[in-house]
């Protein structure tokens, strides 16, 4: 068995509206960073999997992401995997 | 209190207690001023013991960590509720148990934060928009109620085509009279297609007395003691 490094971000979905990128958005221009567009605020949730290989841990993990992680009525999820360190190995 | 001699008394209610509720024992002592049986329902319960409605009330059942009512939702209580739903036993979540039932596919749709990104706690006048469901009993479509909001994420939303699917079965029970939250539609309450589960963002037990400022919570925890009532005539005629 292999341990990946996972990070699934959660954002809203395109079509939903997002009250707090807006915000978000707002106050970056009252900060002066011009050109700022399209801020969707989200969440980030970081977690090691153990699994047989690549393939089996996305498919662990888009399970967690339909069952828990995500509304799919309103969430979009993103899923980024990437080989643990070997010297984490017990 | 209005409880008028027409409620029906014999009926017990079942309150759901997830970790972080905090409406719990308002609801209860609401149903109980209106002269219904209540228990309270642990969510780590298996069983409702035999209530004949159950009403998830408002709170932050865990927290509402990673969303609301995302972890409620696989609380060992809730395999009861929506059997319980199955059978056509009315089941009505308010605030955050309206959140949960979304998450527990109970009901379309989803809440997210408030256009305004404020927690709105304030009277907010409702409008019905129908009245067949376990919260319709004694009222008409068009009539007008005052009764609390109290919530950060009340903003309904669903896609357009189950917006159009609740419109054509008159699955929305009430709207909003001024929307305080961004809730497409104005929508303040919807049903499931059958009316035996409800959610609503306002809080009918904060509306039962003189004292509160509104006693028109009376009206809907009322018509959920009717509900439950026809709803045990209906099981005791099939056991009899």
């Amino acid at each position: 068995m292999n341990r990946w490094d996972v990070l699934v971000e959660v954002s809203p979905r395109a079509e939903i509206a997002d009250p707090a990128g807006t915000t978000v958005e707002r106050a970056l221009a009252a900060l002066g960073f011009a050109g700022v567009s399209s801020v969707r605020v989200g969440k980030a949730i970081r977690m090691e999997v153990t699994a047989a290989d690549v393939s089996e841990a996305r498919s662990v993990t888009e399970q967690m992401c339909d069952r828990l992680l995500a509304n799919p009525v309103i969430e979009d999820a993103r899923i980024e995997l990437r080989a643990a360190a070997q010297d984490h190995s017990p | 209190m209005s409880a008028a001699a027409s409620v029906p008394r014999n009926v017990t209610v079942g309150v759901v207690q997830f970790p972080g509720t905090n409406c719990d024992l308002d609801t209860l002592d609401a149903l109980a001023e209106l002269g219904a049986r209540t228990a309270l329902l642990r969510s780590d319960e298996t069983s409702l013991s035999g209530v004949d409605a159950v009403v998830i009330p408002g709170g932050f059942a865990h927290g509402d960590y990673l969303r609301t009512g995302a972890i409620a939702r696989f609380s060992p209580i809730m395999n009861a509720v929506e059997s319980f739903a199955g059978a056509g036993g009315p089941v009505v979540g308010i605030c955050n148990g309206f959140q949960v039932l979304t998450e527990a596919g109970l009901l379309p749709g989803a809440l997210r934060p408030n256009a305004g990104l404020s927690f709105l706690c304030q009277p907010q006048q409702l409008i019905m928009a129908s009245v067949d469901h376990v919260l319709g009993h004694g009222l008409s479509p068009s009539d007008q109620l005052s009764i609390p909001i109290n919530h950060f994420e009340g903003n309904y939303v669903c896609d357009g085509a189950t917006l159009q699917r609740l419109r054509a079965n008159g699955q929305v029970v009430m709207r909003y009279v001024s929307n305080p939250n961004g809730s497409v539609d104005d929508i303040a309450g919807i049903c499931n297609e059958s009316g035996n589960v409800v959610g609503l963002m306002p809080h009918p037990e904060r509306a039962t007395s003189e004292l509160l400022g509104s006693t028109d919570g009376c009206k809907l925890l009322e018509a959920l003691l009717s509900a439950a009532a026809s709803t045990r005539q209906a099981v005791d005629h099939h056991a009899a």
